[in-house]
């Protein structure tokens, strides 16, 4: 029998995560297919933000600020512009990679809770930005940004809701492909290796300062993304959609998921999406009060994050002698 | 043995203090390419302050220090082991949750070429650097018997067995000089009998020049060619082993530190 935890395990894993993930739009409303969607654009940002904390190690209270820029980027290439929606997605993830390294490199010289506070205040800062009146020709202020929903191209018999779903899709898949082969090698080992012993990470050759720098600008670039595709897919930015809770919630969401894990991201992206709508099904008076039960539950019942529970189960089943 | 000429390593009036501690005054010694030498010393005599200083962990406050002729004390922390000077941790310095062979190829990082675009696109070049790696680093973990081992987080494992992960690291930077930081603490006496036929193998099969900081008396005049003896970051002798274990101040030095 093939081992769950083994590569085939992974692969059989992952084909019947696509399958599902090309089936559902078919069987969903198309607003579920919406909330589906924005899920998936969760996912992107949840890599982004895991690979600088979950792997390197650096802790970001700001990431909102990334999903943001992205968002910006893309609404005011279509609304000033007159850029169609796709183009707009890699400029958005070019603009946030230059961003990140740039705040990467004063960022090298704060450790642990000091990078967090400064992440903390770009956070802080960011709705206020985008309403300032130097900017608000492009931004639009307090208003924000409307953007129109795309058609399916080439007659593809979709819906708007479904064809973004899927062209979402496809972009979630291209950028975990990206990191999985980031994270493979060579400069996964390195990453990991600066977070839990950066003296013998140099001693071994790793450049600490270049690494640190460069990871938060390839973070910034997937939440970026996000942020782009997030634009596209609810239609509209306003400064207020990108405060600090954001940020928070993205840290939730690789913590929950599983920190310095691919699958985590998905796991943590769908808790971030469906369980405050759960938690107002329970309790219409005090949603939040809900949502931080769950949160507790699950650092109590996974404190590795799903992804840690899943590979425990994985691993027990693997052990366990065959069945009748 | 080695010809005369350009020693390999070579240590001019070394000095560096930390306060009002001198913990290296004006060091000076050379170790020639192809020799183990050891370095010895009571507690606290600049064993380990050396070693940072030969791989730029610290700043000496005055003094040279020169590897294959060039002087390396401009270079930045990360090219060291590029230059050819590896080297293990007193205190263990393993990257505790990956594997033994994660830990080991992370050694193979220095002479790695591919950057972040070539692996986020899985170039071709990629595949190639990573296979090689992969099986150095599997022949240096079978070399010092840690096949068996090779998946586990190196957490997990005793201490004797992480002593030789961290050995295994250092050669996969393939260096020319290694520093061996007490490589035979916490080791029982089979283990040492182990480690020193692994010395000479090194430095025999290998090709690699040896400095070693140990506390293992026995260890260290059997297996080097030559011993440099600090006490308060300073050197009080140097020369072959014979010599330097009947050599009157080294002595005192260290009945001094018993009788304390
Ligand atoms: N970073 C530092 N800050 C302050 N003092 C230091 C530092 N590093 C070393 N020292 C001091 O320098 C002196 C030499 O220490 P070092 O660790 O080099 O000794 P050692 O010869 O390696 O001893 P041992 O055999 O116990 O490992 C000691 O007095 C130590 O306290
Ligand atoms: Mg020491």
């Amino acid at each position: 029998m093939a081992r769950l935890l083994g590569p085939d395990g992974r692969r059989v894993g992952l084909a019947l995560l696509l399958l599902a993930a090309c089936v559902l739009p078919f069987l969903l409303s198309s607003y579920r297919t919406f909330q589906l969607t924005s899920a998936l654009t969760y996912a992107i940002a949840l890599v982004g933000l895991n690979i600088l904390t979950g792997w390197n190690g650096q802790i970001s209270l700001g990431h909102g600020a990334f999903y943001a820029i992205g968002a910006y980027v893309a609404a005011i290439l279509m609304d000033r512009f007159g850029v169609p929606y796709w183009a707009t997605i890699p400029v958005a993830g070019f603009v946030c990679l230059g961003a990140g390294y740039l705040f990467g490199l004063p960022a090298l010289r704060l450790e642990g809770l000091y990078l967090a506070l400064a992440t903390f205040a770009l956070a802080l800062a960011t709705p206020q930005l985008l309403k300032w009146k130097h900017l608000e020709e492009w931004t639009g202020g307090v208003q924000g940004i409307v953007i129109l929903k795309p058609d399916a191209p080439f007659g593809l018999p979709l819906d708007q809701d479904q064809w973004l779903y899927f062209f979402t899709l496809a972009i979630t898949v291209l950028m975990f492909w990206l990191a999985r082969n980031l994270l493979a090698g060579r400069i996964g080992r390195a990453l990991v290796a600066i977070r839990e012993q950066p003296t013998a990470a140099e001693a071994m050759g790793v450049d600490i300062a270049f690494y640190k720098s460069m990871t938060f600008g390839v973070s910034a670039m997937f939440t970026g993304v996000a942020g782009a595709l997030g634009a596209i897919v609810i239609q509209f930015v306003a400064p207020d959609s990108f405060t600090l809770f954001l940020s928070i919630t993205l840290l939730v969401g690789i913590v929950v998921g599983g920190l310095a894990s691919l699958s985590g991201a998905i796991w943590g992206a769908l808790f971030i999406q469906f369980i405050p709508n759960v938690a107002d099904h329970i309790s219409k008076a005090a949603p939040w009060a809900i949502y931080g039960l769950f949160l507790i539950a699950c650092m109590y019942l996974m404190p590795t994050g799903v992804a840690g529970l899943l590979r425990a189960a994985a691993a027990r089943l693997d052990r366990a002698p065959p069945g009748p | 043995m080695a010809v005369e000429g350009t020693p390999l390593l070579s240590v001019r009036d070394l000095s560096i203090r930390f306060g009002g501690i001198v913990a290296l005054d004006g060091v000076s010694f050379d170790v020639r390419a192809g020799t183990i030498a050891g370095l010895i010393g009571p507690n606290g005599a600049g064993k380990t302050t050396l070693f940072n200083c030969l791989n730029r962990l610290y700043q000496p406050s005055a003094g040279r220090i020169a590897f294959e002729g060039r002087p390396i004390l401009e270079a930045p922390r990360h090219q060291i082991a590029a230059l050819g000077i590896g080297r293990t941790f007193q205190n263990l310095a393993l990257f505790r949750s990956m594997s033994v062979l994660d830990n080991v190829r992370v050694g193979g990082h220095c002479r790695m070429r591919a950057g972040f675009l070539a692996h986020a696109l899985g170039l071709p070049g990629v595949g190639r650097e990573e296979m090689e790696l992969e099986g150095e680093a599997q022949r240096l973990i079978d070399l010092l018997e840690l096949g068996p081992v090779a998946h586990v987080p190196v957490a997990a494992l005793p201490f004797g067995t992480q002593k030789r992960v961290e050995l295994a690291r250092a050669l996969v930077t393939r260096p020319k000089l290694l520093l061996l930081d007490e490589p035979a603490g916490g080791l029982n006496h089979e283990e040492v009998d182990g480690l020193r036929t692994r010395i000479r193998d090194i430095r025999d099969r290998l090709g690699v020049t040896v400095l070693l900081v140990e506390h293992h008396m026995n260890l260290v005049m059997t297996v080097s060619d030559q011993v440099v003896a600090l006490n308060f970051g300073r050197i009080i002798a140097d020369g072959p082993p014979d010599a330097v274990r009947s050599d009157e101040g080294v002595i005192r030095a260290y009945l001094g530190e018993d009788a304390a």
